[in-house]
């Protein structure tokens, strides 16, 4: 990291500064995993950048589970690192258990994951923060936003609480929960974005004067327990991975002592209580209107949907190594304290338990990411850029992917240059986009393997092949990172070039034990290592010299081998892809002028104004006659656009 | 490489003269293999056309070849002329879909090329207008579920079941850490696709539809000795074909009638009564009956008044019969009782009959008319919807093999199979999108923390 400490990034108090009117390339608000990936990011690229946010102490604060990763949402981590981002080093310098999910099935399936001491992760977060050149923190709440032009079609600043004003050339918006966040245990309702933090009740207003429509979603938390009160002795243990596997490329080991979990579950008691105060439940009495997600039922839900299963399995995370709270994962409520008191002390290992804060829902404004382009500017208005839980996507690691966007992209309109985007071949990234801005979402938004129709390519272990070079080419990626990833590159494409190289007949393969047909045809190393009954270690009987090879660059070219035939397979699809997203169509289209679309799809088409002819294919009812006819109509009113 | 596609693009068959087009790199390839060789570009050559597997001649046509890039789309483009009776489009355009790395274009797909290739003139946009008729996506999903009995509603069990297998396999991998996702669904998985397999392939084998526009439908009746088959064969033929006697077990043989219904061929096969027996000619006729029955497209069962219904156990009729071939019941003998008044408007599966009578067999006439409609022909472009779907299904059931018989690779290489499978049957029956497999895990598993 050397070079980024030269000048801190400095911390100012919105509260002191009313005198004087402020001045940043770009502004980001809410110092959440996708402000600070955001800030970040902008100011890597050069922009002058000002991370606006309530408390610099609860930057890298984390909301929800102390956990970072899992099945596609590691992969997003894995794919923030290799465009520089901060998530991948801050995970690796505070996960406490480090587990790789998945780990007996093939690569492409393959999820990082770590349990985070949340201290140790939000101190290594601010350090980051603190050390990044041309990034100021600004203590405050971001109360309004500032439009220019009688339209208000793009924005040049943001007042504080205080009255401060802030001027930009553009605005990353990243306020989490906390737009008109809503509190509810029982029936108690608390405004609030987070517990014991006030919400952010202005901002949406701004948001609805340009004309946005915000949605409500809700999520909800377990209780944080005691961990002193737990039986640990009645419970089983989970371990961690013996061999902590890093997030980032940049991580050489973790250096964090590992701690094991343990593994609980409800009792028929616990359900029976649960089912008794079902009408006190704030999701079950009606108080709560958002929608939530369907991956993430809170325990509620489960007794209700799944009454039959004769319990669910919790699992208790320490929260740091010295910190006796513990989150009871698979238990979020918002039933009324003495109720989710009650249900607790009869789990196996509970039975003492005492509650540090109990559980609850919480209801948030977000905007319809349909509004959004690909860069994640909003299209309504110039320069304001959204990112994170107002997108209704939910999780640190979506929230952090788009904030790294959101902030590249400010940044490199600020300089007056290209966009960057990632596309569905390229990354999650792009999915996880792509996904948002077409089909707009019902529940919060999660990632998953399944959504990424490339799986097979967009592997957690080639994020860095993806997209460091993507990052180098725009300009954000540092030196050390760059240096290290050509070195890597050399040696696995040295790898693959003598694997290539080197090849032997049926019989000889045959004669040291590899199993091939003897059909007379000279094999590659390479040609082997595809037959999944080849390993490494049986073509190293054959080329003794192999022994030499890192492991990392074995293991990349083992599965880049295993799976070639179906990479090159989908070659096809991904030219197909590459050519119709590389075919814009501008905002200003005239789809009412096109004769013989219905006027459904019109309607579909006016709505979403997809960027390219790529995304409109992906859009429920467009069929390829229907693209054929936007694409003559393209050509035509290009043409006379130019006449 | 791009594939070659390949479209009826003249309207509706029957008609005098069909063209059909094919474009893309194959081109050559094809007609070289229908006319045994390419003849030189822009000159029009007579050829016969020859079916290069079963060497069958199925047609004499002129045959137009066009070099890219100077042709419509900007590719090599080959024009074929046939006549336009159903059975010659429909063999071609099963033969096309035969070869390599060809598949029937969507619409609008010749002009799409014909665009990136930058030769398409600006002029002709408008002409596009008619093709946007053809369907979108949701058209095309209610289009299946609509689209008459039973065809729309195999294809929608397939989907449903497609969905299904890969909600598990995809359970398998994004929610490996949830308890309530067992870790063994995926061996289920494998069984309930071969099982998938074997259906898909039963049904292409049947639905070969440009032979059946040429040897018929294949019609059987089917029933307990006496119950008046043989009867009503003879009836519906208008000639005494088979043998009819008071005595049980006359028919021994199994005998055709070959028949137009509407403009299609079809096929009535007269077979001997299933029933135990000792009688070595009497059983030899029953292994002929079944095995007809097992090829069928229909089987008509004959039950004369208190006779034995398909259904009962008695009947005879082998499961694997009853479980791939559409039965319709027919009451044959009806002048002998008074039947509840039949509603003859639609395709029934309840069937009065009689054969002392012209008006007997009406009913039933006018229902196999339908069927045969039906079941060669699907709405308004009857072959070429048809050869789409027979591609279709092909990639589909390539899908479907590879994930089964691969079980040697991993298990994110055979979920890729199931999405192609999935992917190519969502051609016809509308897209599978990851959100109809999260609906499936969400619904069946407590997942969650
Ligand atoms: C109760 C709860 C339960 C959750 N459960 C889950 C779960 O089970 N699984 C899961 O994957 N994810 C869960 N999450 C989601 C996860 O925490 C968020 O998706 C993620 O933190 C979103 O990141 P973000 O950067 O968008 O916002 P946040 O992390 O919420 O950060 C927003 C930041 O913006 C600041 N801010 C907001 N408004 C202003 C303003 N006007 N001016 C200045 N600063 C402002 C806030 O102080 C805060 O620092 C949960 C969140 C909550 C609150
Ligand atoms: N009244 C009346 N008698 C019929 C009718 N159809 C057949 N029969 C009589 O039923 C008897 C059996 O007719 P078949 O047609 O030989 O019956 P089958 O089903 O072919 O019998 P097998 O060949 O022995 O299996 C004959 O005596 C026919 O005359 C009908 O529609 N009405
Ligand atoms: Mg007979």
């Amino acid at each position: 990291m050397a070079g980024r400490t030269a000048r801190r990034a400095t911390r100012a108090s919105g509260e002191t500064m009313n005198d004087q009117v402020l001045s940043f390339d770009v502004v980001v608000i809410g110092g959440g995993h996708a402000g600070c990936e955001a800030a970040a990011a902008s100011a890597r690229m050069g922009a002058k950048t000002a991370l606006v946010t309530h408390k610099f102490e609860t930057i890298g604060v984390m909301s929800c589970n102390p956990a970072i990763g899992g099945l596609g949402k590691g992969h997003l981590v894995r794919e923030i690192d290799a465009l520089d981002g901060l998530m991948g080093r801050v995970a690796d310098q505070g996960g406490i258990q480090f587990r790789m999910l998945n780990r007996r099935k093939g690569p492409a399936v393959r999820g990082p994951r770590a349990q985070a001491d949340r201290k140790l992760y939000r101190e290594a977060m601010q350090r980051e923060i603190a050390a990044i050149e041309n990034l100021t923190v600004v203590e405050g709440e971001a109360d309004q936003l500032r439009f220019s032009g009688a339209d208000a079609g793009s924005v040049t600043g943001i007042v504080l609480g205080s009255g401060q004003v802030i001027d930009c050339g553009a605005v990353v918006l990243t306020s989490g929960t906390f737009l008109r966040g809503l509190i509810h245990i029982g029936d108690r309702k608390i405004p609030a974005g987070r517990s014991g933090e006030a919400p952010a009740m202005g901002l949406s207003q701004s948001l609805e004067q340009i004309g946005f429509e915000l949605g409500r979603l809700k999520t909800g938390t377990p209780a944080r327990l005691d961990g002193r009160t737990i039986h640990w002795d009645r419970l089983e243990e989970q371990p961690g991975d013996e061999y902590p596997i890093p997030f980032s490329t940049l991580t050489d080991k973790i250096s964090i002592p590992q701690i094991p979990c343990h593994i609980t579950r409800t009792t028929p008691e616990t359900h029976r209580i649960i089912r008794d105060n079902l009408d006190r439940s704030a999701m079950y009495s009606g108080e709560i209107k958002g929608r939530g997600p369907r991956y993430c039922p809170s325990i509620e839900d489960k007794i209700v949907r799944f009454g039959d299963r004769d319990g669910h399995q919790i699992f208790l995370e320490p929260e740091g190594l010295d910190d006796h709270t513990v989150y009871p994962n698979g238990i979020s409520t918002s039933l009324p304290e003495d109720a989710q008191i009650a249900f607790l002390r009869t789990i196996p290992g509970l039975e003492d338990v005492e509650v540090i804060q109990p559980g609850y829902a919480i209801e948030y404004d977000h905007v319809d990411p349909r509004e959004l382009r690909a860069t994640l500017e909003a299209k309504r208005c110039t320069g304001l850029y959204l990112a994170g839980q107002i997108n209704g996507t939910t999780g640190y690691e979506e929230a952090g992917a788009q904030g790294l966007v959101a902030g590249l992209n400010a940044a490199l309109k600020v300089a007056d240059k290209a966009p960057f985007i990632v596309d569905r071949s390229e990354g999650y990234i792009g999915v996880m986009i792509d996904d948002l801005i077409t089909r707009g979402i019902t529940e919060p938004y999660r990632m998953f393997t399944s959504r990424a129709e490339y799986r097979l390519s967009l592997r957690a272990d080639n994020a860095d092949q993806r997209l460091t070079p993507l990052g180098i080419e725009i300009g954000c990626i540092s030196g050390e990172r760059r240096v290290a990833y050509e070195a890597k590159m050399e040696k696995i494409s040295a790898a693959r070039g003598l694997l290539q190289s080197l090849t032997v007949t049926p019989n000889e393969a045959t004669e040291k034990g590899l199993p091939v047909n003897q059909d007379g045809v000279r094999r590659s190393a390479f040609d082997l290592l595809s037959y999944p009954n080849v390993t490494f270690e049986g073509l190293q009987k054959v080329w003794p010299e192999f022994e030499q090879m890192d492991p990392v660059v074995v293991e990349q070219v083992t599965t880049d081998a295993l799976y070639a035939v179906y990479l090159e397979r989908q070659t096809a699809d991904i030219e197909a892809l590459k050519r119709d997203e590389a075919l814009g169509i501008p905002d200003s289209f005239d789809y009412e002028a096109i004769v013989g679309l219905s006027n459904e799809v019109k309607q579909k088409l006016l709505d979403i104004r997809p960027a390219t002819l790529g995304q409109a294919s992906r859009m429920d009812g467009i069929t390829p006659a229907a693209l054929t006819l936007i694409l003559s109509h393209l050509k035509r009113q290009s043409q006379r656009g130019a006449a | 490489m791009a594939d070659t596609i390949y479209a009826l693009s003249s309207g509706a068959v029957p008609s005098g003269v069909a063209v059909i087009r094919v474009s893309g790199p194959e081109v050559r390839t094809v007609t070289e293999a229908l006319c045994g060789k390419t003849p030189a570009p822009r000159k029009t050559m007579l050829s016969r056309l020859q079916d290069p597997a079963s060497q069958e001649i199925i047609d004499e046509a002129l045959v137009l070849f066009f070099e890219g890039p100077a042709s419509f789309t900007g590719e090599d483009v080959v024009e074929f002329q046939c006549h336009g009776g159903r059975a010659v489009v429909a063999a071609m355009l099963r033969i096309l879909g035969e070869f390599p790395n060809c598949r029937p274009a969507e619409p609008g797909e010749f002009t799409r090329r014909a665009f990136d290739q930058g030769r398409m003139d600006l002029t002709e946009v408008e002409g596009l207008a008619d093709l946007i008729a053809a369907e979108t996506e949701s058209q095309r999903k209610q289009a299946v579920r609509q689209m008459g009995g039973a065809l729309g509603s195999l294809y929608e069990n397939w989907r449903k079941r497609l969905i299904h297998m890969r909600a598990m396999i995809e359970a398998d991998f994004d929610f490996a850490d949830e308890e309530d996702v067992p870790g063994s669904v995926a061996d289920e998985v494998w069984k309930e696709a071969a099982a998938l397999r074997k259906e898909v392939t039963d049904h292409l084998e049947k639905s070969k539809s440009g032979e059946r526009l040429r040897s018929g439908l294949q019609v059987v009746l089917m029933g307990a000795p006496n119950a008046g088959k043989s009867s009503l064969l003879n009836a519906i033929a208008g000639r005494d074909v088979a043998i009819v006697t008071e005595e049980a077990g006359t028919t021994r043989d199994v005998i055709e009638v070959h028949l137009d219904l509407g403009g299609y061929p079809v096929t009535l096969v007269d077979t001997a009564g299933l029933r135990e027996t000792d009688g070595i000619v009497e059983r030899e006729g029953i292994r002929r009956a079944e095995e007809r029955g097992r090829q069928a497209d229909l089987i008509l069962w004959a039950v004369e008044p208190g006779g034995v219904e398909a259904g009962h156990s008695q009947a005879g009729l082998p499961e694997d019969v009853t479980n791939q071939v559409p039965i319709w019941t027919v009451r044959t003998k009806a002048d002998l009782e008074t039947l509840p008044e039949q509603d003859s408007s639609g395709i029934t599966k309840e069937i009065p009959a009689s054969s002392k009578s012209d008006e007997g067999t009406k009913c039933l006439f006018d229902a196999l008319t339908r069927f045969a409609e039906e079941t060669i022909s699907v709405g308004e472009a009857p072959l070429a919807t048809r050869a789409r779907h027979r591609h279709y299904l092909t990639d589909c059931l390539s899908g479907l093999d590879q994930a089964v018989s691969s079980d040697h690779l991993p298990t994110e290489l055979r979920a890729e199979d199931l999405r192609w499978a999935a992917d190519s049957l969502g051609r016809i029956t509308g897209r599978i999108d990851v959100e109809d497999l999260l609906d499936v895990i969400f619904r069946d598993f407590c997942i969650g923390k």
